[in-house]
């Protein structure tokens, strides 16, 4: 069976410096994989490089076998790569229901359409004629997490699906994603370790670039994913002992 | 009074139509087109040449007009603007100013420096009126215009809000790099967009056409009013753009009961009274108000606090 996404020695840029630096990564179908890291470890290049907003400048990304490395964004969209991005980017002056359309009908056809995603976000239901930009942050985050599904993707990117969010909301929030679990592909950047751990069949931990750390929740222990948030590599530990 | 009141309104439809493209390209595209009021003049003089030159009809000839120049338009969107706009805030202005003289002079060349007129070919349309109660006489043509100009924004306000494409258009004038996401080519949509603008500059130069002469140098004119228009409308609404079209007719007409001399001077007056009004309230906004902003600039107490 073909992966969803291949990461092969993937390198992005932002000028000068390096943020991306040659991460390979391979994730099955279906799998949930949660991503974390501190700020500036190049979580969110990596998924704006995989969503085609960034430029990839070395390495190549498949999606199911085939390459995407060159395509433009709008077009992966409709080869099945859905990006919930960091900050939302809702469009403010659009309702709710104009916010989903657009995906709907810009994207790729299937079972997500406006009547089953807010069967699976009860919380979108009676905001769908209200303007996007006078949301709460965790109806924003509704939205936004809506209108990557309604583009029927098989591959799901959440940027940062609880920053800025309260407890509940962002609670409320999971136990609708859960449900998605089996049906796609999810990748989600998450601060938050104890629900990354909770949350995701696979984690991984991204520091000043670098895949620090691959494993899934059972195995991993917490000291494991705090030395490889922080960047502090096994080899260096002797010198303190 | 109320005659030149009507005359006004009547003409401000052709001015809304003139602003309503470059108001468009500005919005959506997010690109100044300095060549606009040249490719309006291309719209009036290609027009002219199709009647005169070619013999076709009226009709036809401006159906021919407003498809090619949507043509122009997508072109010039796919291979002149988009690199324009990659180069920065600079690059489309003197990209744009070089188009609309290159423009001026080839059109020069081509058609000649003759004033020209659609008025001889089009019966008596062009001084047939109405009668009104109370002996006010109205053109048929200004009000033809009229309703065409409001036809027309009226339909281009359905078909960005109730359609696929208009969402499309919305979406990507708010944030390109999210509707992108949402499956939106945007430079796809930019060039739909500069279609319908430089097919609504050749409506307007049709308007022109019809309704006075035109000649290969009428259109930096032509773009000072639809600035003008934009402007006293407010940018990114079709509402706005007939409104403004319409008080900048308005007073234009009443200029010109003054004096036919100051009609002109009379719109870039109030223009500029609409800018400055509008750049007061943006630097009231930041001072909290303009009482504040007001006390603030009699009282300068920033000024002396910092000296003290």
């Amino acid at each position: 069976m073909t992966a969803a996404l291949t990461l092969t020695d993937l390198v992005g840029r932002h000028g000068q410096l390096q943020a991306v630096k040659g991460i390979s990564l391979t994730i099955a179908k279906n799998e949930v994989l949660a991503v974390i890291g501190a700020n500036g470890a190049g979580k969110t290049t990596l998924m704006r490089m995989i969503a085609g907003l960034h430029p990839v400048a070395e390495g190549g990304i498949l999606l199911h076998g085939a390459p995407v490395t060159r395509m433009p964004a709008h077009a992966r969209v409709n080869a099945g790569i859905a990006l919930s991005p960091e900050g939302r980017r809702l469009f403010g002056d659009m309702t709710v229901a104009e916010n989903l359309m657009i995906a709907a009908e810009n994207g790729r056809k299937g079972d997500w359409t406006l009547a089953t995603v807010c069967d699976a976000f009860p919380q979108l239901t009676p905001l769908l004629g209200r303007l996007a930009g006078g949301l709460s942050g965790g109806q924003r985050q509704a939205v936004a997490i809506g209108r990557a599904l309604i583009a029927n993707p098989s591959v799901i990117l959440l940027d940062e699906v609880s920053l800025g969010l309260s407890p509940a909301a962002v609670e409320g929030l999971y136990d609708s994603l859960a449900g998605l679990k089996g049906q796609v592909t999810l990748i989600v950047v998450e601060q938050d370790l104890t629900r990354a751990m909770g949350f995701a069949s696979r984690l991984i931990c991204i520091a000043e670039g670098e895949l620090e750390l691959d494993g899934t929740p059972d195995t991993l222990t917490r000291q494991q994913i705090t030395d490889a948030y922080f960047g502090i590599h096994k080899a260096e530990e002797p010198q303190h002992a | 009074m109320l005659d030149s009141l009507i005359q006004g309104i009547l003409l401000g439809g052709y001015y809304a139509v003139l602003a309503a493209g470059l108001s468009l390209m500005f919005g959506v595209v997010r690109f100044i087109n300095l060549a606009h009021g040249d490719m309006a003049v291309l719209g009036a003089l290609g027009s002219l040449w199709l009647v005169q030159s070619a013999g076709v009809g009226v009709p036809l000839a401006i159906v021919f007009t407003l498809l090619g120049m949507a043509a122009l338009g997508w072109l010039m969107q796919r291979f002149i603007f988009e690199r324009a706009l990659a180069g920065g805030f600079l690059i489309p202005i003197l990209t744009t100013i070089g188009l609309g003289a290159a423009l001026q002079n080839g059109m020069f060349a081509a058609f000649g420096s003759d004033t020209k007129s659609l008025g001889a070919h089009i019966g008596n349309l062009s001084w047939a009126s109405w009668e009104l109660p109370g002996g006010i006489f109205v053109g048929q043509l200004p009000v033809y215009m009229f309703a065409t100009a409001v036809l027309v924004l009226g339909a281009l306000h359905l078909l960005l809000t109730r359609t696929a494409f208009g969402r499309a258009v919305r979406a990507t004038s708010t944030d390109a790099e999210a509707a992108s996401l949402c499956g939106v080519d945007p430079r796809k949509v930019h060039r739909w967009a500069a279609a319908i603008a430089v097919a609504l500059a050749g409506l307007a130069g049709i308007f022109l056409a019809m309704r006075a002469q035109v000649t290969p140098f009428s259109g930096p004119m032509m773009l000072i009013f639809a600035f003008e228009a934009v402007v006293i409308g407010g940018i990114g609404s079709l509402r706005g753009t007939l409104i403004g079209g319409i008080v900048l007719g308005v007073v234009q007409a009443l200029g010109a009961l003054i004096s036919p001399q100051i009609s002109i001077l009379a719109g870039h007056l109030v223009f500029l009274a609409v800018l400055g009004w509008r750049l007061m309230q943006v630097a009231a906004a930041e001072r909290g108000g303009w009482r504040a902003a007001l006390s603030a600039a009699l009282n300068k107490p920033d000024l002396s606090r910092r000296q003290a």
